[in-house]
């Protein structure tokens, strides 16, 4: 985030009702930038968002928009717009007066209305709809009206809540490309709020990831995915097979009661440590006393690989491959020192990374084991 | 097949007692006492055009203050918090649960010359004033009877209203104002013209009211009619003519109504 702020939080705390939406909350969003806010549901990413369009005041905390404060600014004071999770389409306009309506409010001339409601309906190819009623559009068509409308508006920054969450999968592969490339064409800061990791990771410059009203990690998609800071980011983002380990020292790691050679560094000496090994970076080979050696109890398609699920000791790991590997067979788990990334031990340590709950209607020793927990 | 039979009693219901009787009323207003057709009580109509617009303009007046009454009201509860709407509803319909004619003898009894406000003007050392028996007094009537037909449809029609298309509307740029004029009113249309519609409507043809507020010398459109068929002037033919006018009258006015409702399509709104 090299650029100058645009948007910044600072020590933002919000709470509904006695409950903790936001905490101890310091965000800062650079000019230009394709910034992700991404958690599951509830984790305060909508709020974040409804802050910084004014519809929401935090209960303490500063928000800034290029360096001036704007806590007590109105939404309709603030150069700033949203798009809405349900488009929020005005029902009563057409097509061409949604667009229009912002710069209307603005009390452009009509001239001018009309070239620049051309040219975003032109962005967003709906060309043809001017006069259409909004209500007989597809989710998709509304979906883009909403978007011509903010941007009709020439933001600064552009909000985007979940936009895509109703719209089918095929659709909103289509969408995400079309919205990357206005952005990169627009040169807006684009703020999107979504519980897609697959969505964040392919659009974005900057990941936010979230839970429980806090910012778990902040980066590029490909640190947020090869470096995890703790086992939340790494379970959110991806499958990731997730191991207590102990940093033996610089570069080794003891995890599944063997040393590995690793590629971290900066721990003290045995210090208990979260290690994480991404499915698709597990080679099998043929089982023998040089690797993790397990059975294999669960295969399923997935079109492009085989996700396999393998009991090592007991520890039930994942493994994407293309290669076919029948159930009860035995292998062998072959792991490249960079493949594994060492995290510190969090409040999310042991709650995910085990995929032992994985189809277990399919394991037979998982039913009586269920048994005996009642 | 199956929504068509289902259908069938009511289009039993609607031919008995809605087109059976619609029909009646045009052969009356077209024949003499005699059964034979003629054009005489129509051309009769004629001169008692002044109780006809009487009867509009009260009848719009009533309607146009409901309106600026009800409307906030309306606004104001549907902003309000989902149990406390229910209440407050609750209290628009209260009084509808007392009969008809007991309310507007209760307003007899504030408005008369020797009634309760007037001795309570009294009371306060300020000069009485005349309210019965005055067209003020017959609008009084109507609003408060008719002021709920109002508030429900706009009440119903703007809980409807979803708050992110307001929050869209601001964020676009809209003030408060703004945000009224050009969003939750256009939105609301279609409340506005089904309030406007059942107010107006029994507001035009009303007769009780008129005879008890408003005396003998404000007569309205329906005291015309009930003296046709139950009073003195026992004449059902020409009842027939001036129930039939006063029909055609209002279908217009609900015709330049409509107009207004841009989305006619819209939900919500009553189709006259």
């Amino acid at each position: 985030m090299g650029e100058p702020a645009i948007v910044s939080l600072q020590d933002i705390a919000v709470s509904f009702d006695g409950e903790i939406v936001l905490k101890d909350f310091n965000l800062s969003i650079g000019d230009g930038e394709f910034v992700t806010l991404l958690g599951p549901s509830g984790c305060g990413k909508t709020t974040t968002l409804r802050i910084i369009g004014g519809f929401v005041r935090p209960d303490s905390g500063n928000v800034f928009f290029n360096g001036k404060k704007i806590n007590e600014l109105p939404p309709h004071k603030r150069e700033v717009n949203t798009i809405f999770q349900k488009y929020a389409l005005f029902p009563h306009l057409n097509v061409y007066d949604n667009v229009a309506f912002g710069m209307r409010i603005h009390k452009k001339s009509e001239s001018e209305v009309r070239a620049t409601v051309h040219e975003m309906l032109g962005m967003v190819n709906l060309g043809r709809f001017e006069h259409r009623n909004v209500n007989l559009l597809s989710g998709g068509q509304q979906q883009r009206v909403a978007i011509a409308r903010a941007l009709a508006n020439n933001p600064k920054v552009l909000l985007l809540d979940e936009p895509f969450g109703a719209l089918d999968l095929k659709l909103r592969k289509d969408m995400q490309v079309e919205l990357k490339k206005i952005q990169k064409q627009t040169g807006i800061t684009f703020l999107f709020v979504t519980h897609d990791q697959e969505e964040a990771l392919s659009m974005s410059d900057t990941v936010v990831v979230m839970d429980k009203g806090a910012i778990q990690q902040i980066g590029t998609p490909q640190d947020i995915y090869n470096e995890p800071k703790n086992a939340f980011v790494a379970e959110f983002i991806g499958e990731s097979n997730i191991l207590d380990g102990i940093m033996r020292e610089d570069f080794l790691v003891e995890f599944a009661g063997r040393n590995f050679r690793c590629v971290d560094k900066g721990f003290t000496h045995n210090e208990p440590v979260d290690v994480v090994i991404r499915p698709e970076d597990i080679d099998i080979v043929p089982p023998d006393e040089n690797h993790l050696t397990g059975v294999v109890t669960d295969t399923n398609f997935k079109g492009v690989y085989f996700e396999i699920i393998v009991d090592v000791q007991g520890f039930k790991w994942m493994i994407q491959t293309t290669d076919y590997e029948k159930v009860g067979a035995k292998i062998g788990l072959a792991i490249q020192p960079d493949e594994i990334h060492i995290m510190h031990k969090s409040e999310y340590s042991g709650s995910f990374g085990d995929y032992s709950s994985f189809s277990d209607e399919m394991d037979p020793d998982a039913l009586p084991k269920e048994k005996e927990d009642v | 097949m199956k929504a068509k039979s289902a259908s069938f009693p009511y289009l039993v219901w609607m031919a008995v007692f809605i087109i059976v009787p619609t029909a009646l009323v045009v052969i009356f207003a077209f024949t003499d006492r005699s059964g034979k057709f003629t054009l005489m009580n129509l051309e009769e109509v004629g001169q008692y055009s002044n109780v006809f617009l009487r009867s509009i303009w009260l009848g719009a007046i009533a309607t146009a203050v409901c309106l600026i009454l009800g409307y906030p009201l309306a606004y104001l509860i549907a902003k309000t918090r989902a149990r406390q709407q229910n209440v407050l509803i609750l209290l628009v319909m209260l009084p509808m649960w007392m009969n008809f004619l007991l309310r507007t003898y209760a307003w007899m009894t504030l408005l008369e010359d020797s009634g309760l406000i007037n001795r309570a003007l009294e009371g306060l050392g300020l000069p009485a004033m005349h309210m019965i028996n005055t067209q003020g007094a017959v609008v009084l009537g109507m609003v408060y009877n008719y002021i709920p037909y109002m508030i429900l449809p706009l009440y119903s029609i703007l809980t409807k209203i979803d708050g992110s298309v307001i929050e869209a509307a601001e964020d676009l740029g809209a003030n408060a104002r703004t945000v009224f004029f050009r969003v939750t009113m256009p939105m609301s249309m279609p409340g506005i013209i089904s309030g406007v519609t059942m107010v107006f409507v029994p507001a035009v043809s009303t007769f009780i009211i008129s005879k008890m507020l408003g005396g003998g010398g404000n007569l309205l459109v329906g005291d015309l009619i009930d003296m046709q068929f139950l009073g003195s002037a026992y004449n059902p033919n020409l009842g027939s003519a001036i129930s039939l006018v006063l029909m055609v009258l209002i279908l217009i006015c609900m015709g330049i109504m409509n107009q207004f409702d841009e989305n006619g399509a819209m939900e919500g709104g009553v189709m006259v």
